[in-house]
């Protein structure tokens, strides 16, 4: 047992175990602000410590290994984990910080919502190294049960209690269905390992293709893919806004890592022949999300519709199944937790204030926070994939990797889509620069300033220079398809 | 000078005045404007040292700078200009400076408005001077979202909504985008493939698609794709609609910029990638642009007849004249070629003062319709001199600049597309008719006292007409500056275009 490989999800752990320890001893009136932050200076200086963890290029070059595995094989940590693994850090870290000041008035239970969401970061990096598929279940329902009571926070609006209902009910019914698929995979198989679904040829039986499809569906629900997404615009509306950005971001992410991981490791031969329907789920998401979100009045569900959008994106980088495709999946993954921060800050911000998130809410936005509005602004240009902006970059990416491959209509769709997407998109601006609405100034707390502003120079940075990120995702993607 | 990033500042002038002015306090209107018209001097200068420096006899790519930017992609920070993206670079800076100028009254968040300016005319520079691909596309799309931000805010409502108008404007400039994206994303892969190296890099593109490395069936295909988009900035028939509607909404500055220059990257789109890259597709594609561009000149001159605002007038006859361009281009000689190139510029010179006035008069006196103005020149004497200079240039008197660039097109274009040609030179009739209509009424006849409180164009508000007249007179007297300058830029084309004479096209080569 080699406990220094897993030392993230104990440092995360113990995080988690602080804030409940903390909420505990901390007088029951005084500020819950003091434990988020120590929680972000504690997770900013561990997500810098793991710049160390990665193997170099040359180590790899070499013929050195770059995996390290905990408790045999059926806990993997390489590049490929860690950098979700930062990932998720990044965005928990950026969610905490510009909502210190929503968790203090908004919400009734405060440090619970801290330890909560230090055990979703931990279910999403057990996801994101599981090297098996009941690692893989723990972490997975370790993230999705944090959230269920994420989503409830807000007790005293019925909206966050029918959306937890909602998502713990079809969240349920979808764990069902994956549990049931991965029972009928060790039924023919006798396994549960990746490594052991490679060449087992007892999984081409019926029930075994049966038990990988119910599978992929499972993962399907938790991505929101298109038909399995009726969950996700009430679970996001109702949600706190905080919790939204973190279902968009972190569970999104962490469903597609071991969902590559499935896809590549464990199913590479089933896979081969899902590409073509993968294609298929991808360009249906890409249309449906961005078509249904041109109907909607409130921005949270609007997010909620573009992220369904997101993850048709992001499958165009699965589809294509290769290094590029990976690269690109994980780049985008990246660049869209600084998008969504940037429009979640804004919209955390006018739900403390406003007490909405609809149209009308944000009205005048650009006079009351002109700092916030451009943030804002800046971030949904970069889901459209309009430059400067990260987005174009990642868009590009994605799209020749899979026009490499030959699926030249999916670049069609997805520009198309995505330029679509403006118009929406632009909707939101409109609200904020033109329409006229409640001018009074909005203070903004200088950690909600911080997280918005640093987001936006990122997305901006990675979209004119994406060098960087691009060589980390590089790193990330070559170990993994040794 | 040797060394200095003398384009790099050209670009980055804009870029530090909007960043500049983040921190300036929005009630300082003064500082914000005196920003943006030191970084718009700034550029301009820069911009004419290199016109005046740069080697007409070796011609090619020069003041070059070149970075590795992205290794995985391939992609290179290089810059260049050469004879046909220079002039593009001096319209740029010569509108903007002037479309600085005739903002100078806006009092509705100026700073707002000039941060904006400053992004749109970093962006459609960084298009002109960028000589890699993806540098282009960064800078190709960055326009967009401040021009529709800009029209929404400081746009006007007339017949259609500034709303409407806006988001128009994005929608189809967007569209048209998104096919152009699918066409560069297919060429960088195939000439990839076929180079064995990852680059954006618009000379090995263009290399490879030159030595027929690129199969003709693709260059017919993306050259398509290329067309879409830009055919819909250049608004080419039918993606035209948005331009007449957009301008009319728009504000003065995002009139000016976007008729006299934005639209012109359609025209240098298609012929730094579509005609360098991909030849036989530009071949195969020409007749079909060359009848296109016959309704663009006839179909917007007849509309533009009957408009009564005065934006659309405009608006439309700037579509009518975006057809001698796609004329020009689609003939594929060095002479067309030459003659489109220099009549972009012409065109921007020409249409930016033409808004300029416009958007004066309109600033005084709330009116455009053309009903309802009457008898300017007896009150603003100033402003008519601007308008008749326009109007004159936009009916290609000898003497204005606009009169060799469409000479040269007509004389291109008339041993490939005898029939086009003539009919475009026939064009020029309903040119005069509505030129001539529109200046007669608004600026002539009896005194109407009515606007006798209106003072006339003075100190800052001189400076469009001082600016863009100087250009349009100057380039006219002496044409060999401007014709001179494209000339080096298109004469290397001349054996490219000599190998395509053969290649089927459209019409008699349909496959």
């Amino acid at each position: 047992m080699h406990f220094e490989v897993i030392s993230t999800e104990i440092f995360i752990l113990v995080l988690g175990l602080f804030a409940i320890i903390m909420d505990l001893v901390l007088p029951k009136n005084e500020s819950r602000k003091s434990i988020g932050s120590v929680l972000i200076f504690a997770l900013t200086a561990w997500l810098i410590y793991m710049f160390t963890l990665y193997t170099p290029q040359a180590v790899i070059a070499d013929g050195g290994t770059a995996t390290r595995y905990f408790n045999d094989t059926i806990y993997v940590v390489d590049n490929y984990s860690i950098f979700f693994k930062q990932l998720f850090i990044a965005a928990t870290i950026f969610t905490m910080l510009f909502s210190l000041d929503y968790t203090q008035t908004v919400l009734r239970y405060k440090g619970e919502f801290y330890s909560l969401l230090m055990t979703a970061l931990l279910g999403m990096c057990v996801l994101a190294s599981s090297n098996d598929f009941l690692t893989a279940f723990i972490g997975l329902e370790l993230m999705t049960i944090s959230f269920y009571i994420l989503v409830g926070a807000r007790i005293s609006s019925k909206n966050s209690s029918e959306a937890a209902i909602k998502y713990l009910v079809v969240g349920s019914v979808s764990t069902a269905i994956m549990l049931y698929g991965i029972s009928l995979v060790y039924g023919v198989t006798g396994s549960v390992h990746f490594y052991d679904m490679l060449r087992n040829q007892y999984l081409f039986s019926s029930a075994g293709l049966a038990g990988a499809t119910m599978i992929m569906v499972g993962f399907f629900f938790k991505l929101s893919v298109i038909p399995f997404h009726m969950w996700a615009p009430d679970v996001y509306q109702g949600a706190p806004t905080p919790v939204t950005a973190m279902l968009a971001m972190g569970s999104k992410a962490a469903g597609i890592a071991v969902f590559m991981r499935v896809l590549y490791v464990a199913f590479p031969l089933i896979g081969y022949y899902w590409l073509p329907i993968l294609a298929v789920l991808s360009a249906v998401c890409m249309i449906g999300g961005n078509i249904m979100a041109i109907r909607q009045t409130d921005v949270k569900r609007m997010l909620a519709y573009s992220s369904i959008a997101q993850a048709g994106y992001m499958m165009v980088g699965i589809v294509s199944a290769d290094f590029a495709g990976m690269k690109a999946v994980m780049f985008y993954g990246m660049l869209y937790v600084f998008a969504n921060v940037g429009a979640f800050a804004a919209l955390s911000l006018v739900e403390q204030h406003r007490g909405g998130s609809d149209y009308k809410s944000i009205a005048g936005l650009a006079k009351s926070a002109p700092v916030m509005a451009a943030v804002m602004t800046v971030s949904l240009l970069s889901m459209a994939g309009i430059p400067p902006t990260a987005g174009f970059a990642g868009k590009l990416y994605l799209f020749t990797a899979v026009v490499n491959q030959g699926y030249l209509w999916l670049a069609f769709v997805g520009f198309i889509m995505s330029m679509i997407s403006v118009y929406y998109y632009l909707q939101v601006a409109k609200a904020m620069y033109l329409d006229k609405g409640n001018d009074e100034p909005i203070v903004i707390s200088g950690a909600a300033r911080a997280a918005a502003v640093i987001s936006v120079l990122a997305t901006i940075l990675f979209g004119v220079w994406p060098e960087k990120l691009a060589e980390i995702t590089n790193l990330a993607s070559f170990t993994f398809l040794q | 000078m040797a060394g200095f990033p003398l384009l790099t500042a050209v670009l980055l002038a804009p870029i530090c005045a909007a960043v500049l002015m983040c921190f300036v306090s929005p009630k300082s209107a003064q500082s914000v404007r005196v920003i943006s018209a030191a970084a718009m001097t700034t550029a301009l200068a820069l911009t004419l040292y290199a016109f005046f420096n740069y080697d007409l006899s070796a011609g090619g790519m020069q003041f070059t700078e070149n970075i590795p930017w992205i290794k995985d992609l391939g992609v290179h920070y290089s810059l260049g200009v050469d004879g046909i993206s220079l002039p593009m670079l001096l319209l740029t800076d010569l509108i903007g400076l002037a479309a600085v100028y005739s903002s100078w009254n806006i009092t509705n968040r100026p700073k707002e408005f000039y941060i904006l300016l400053m992004i749109l005319i970093a962006g459609v520079t960084g298009t002109f001077i960028a000589t890699d691909l993806f540098i282009f596309l960064l800078c190709y799309e960055v326009v967009v979202i401040p021009i529709y931000i800009m029209v929404i805010i400081w746009g006007s409502t007339k017949r259609v909504s500034k709303e409407y108008a806006g988001m128009k404007l994005t929608i189809y400039l967007l569209m048209g985008s998104a096919f152009m994206l699918v066409g560069v994303v297919a060429l960088y892969l195939t000439a990839s493939s076929v180079l064995g190296v990852n680059t954006f890099d618009m000379q090995a593109l263009a290399v490879a698609g030159q030595m027929g490395l690129l199969s003709e069936e693709f260059q017919i295909f993306a050259f398509l794709l290329l067309l879409l988009g830009f055919g819909s900035l250049l608004s080419m028939f039918p993606f035209h609609s948005w331009s007449p509607d957009g301008y009319a909404g728009a504000p003065t500055a995002v009139s000016m910029i976007h008729a006299g220059v934005l639209k012109k990257i359609g025209g240098y789109g298609l012929i730094r990638l579509g005609l360098l890259v991909l030849p036989l597709g530009a071949k195969f594609w020409a007749p079909v642009i060359a009848g296109l561009a016959m309704i663009n000149v006839m179909y917007a001159a007849y509309i533009a007849i009957a408009q009564k605002d005065l934006k659309y007038v405009i608006g439309y006859s700037s579509v009518s004249h975006m057809g001698y361009v796609l004329l020009g281009f689609a003939a594929l000689n060095v002479v067309s070629v030459s003659g489109a190139v220099a009549n972009m510029v012409a065109h921007g010179v020409m249409s930016a003062l033409f808004f300029a006035m416009i958007g004066f008069v309109y600033e005084k006196t709330h009116l455009r319709s053309v009903t309802e103005l009457r008898g300017l020149a007896h009150q603003m004497p100033r402003v008519a001199t601007g308008f008749m200079l326009a109007g004159m240039a936009s009916l290609g008197l000898p003497g204005l600049i606009s009169f060799i660039p469409e000479f040269t097109i007509f004389v291109g274009s008339f041993s490939v597309y005898p029939v086009f040609a003539v009919l475009a030179i026939s064009g020029i009739i309903f040119t005069a008719l509505y030129t001539l209509r529109v200046l007669a009424k608004v600026l002539f006849g009896p005194k109407d006292d009515k606007f006798d409180r209106y003072a006339d164009a003075r100190g800052a508000e001189m400076m469009p007409l001082i600016i863009l007249g100087i250009a349009l007179v100057g380039f006219g007297i002496f044409p060999q500056l401007l014709m001179g300058m494209v000339g080096t830029g298109t004469e290397p084309l001349l054996p490219l275009l000599e190998r395509i004479a053969d290649a089927p096209a459209m019409i008699g080569g349909i496959r």
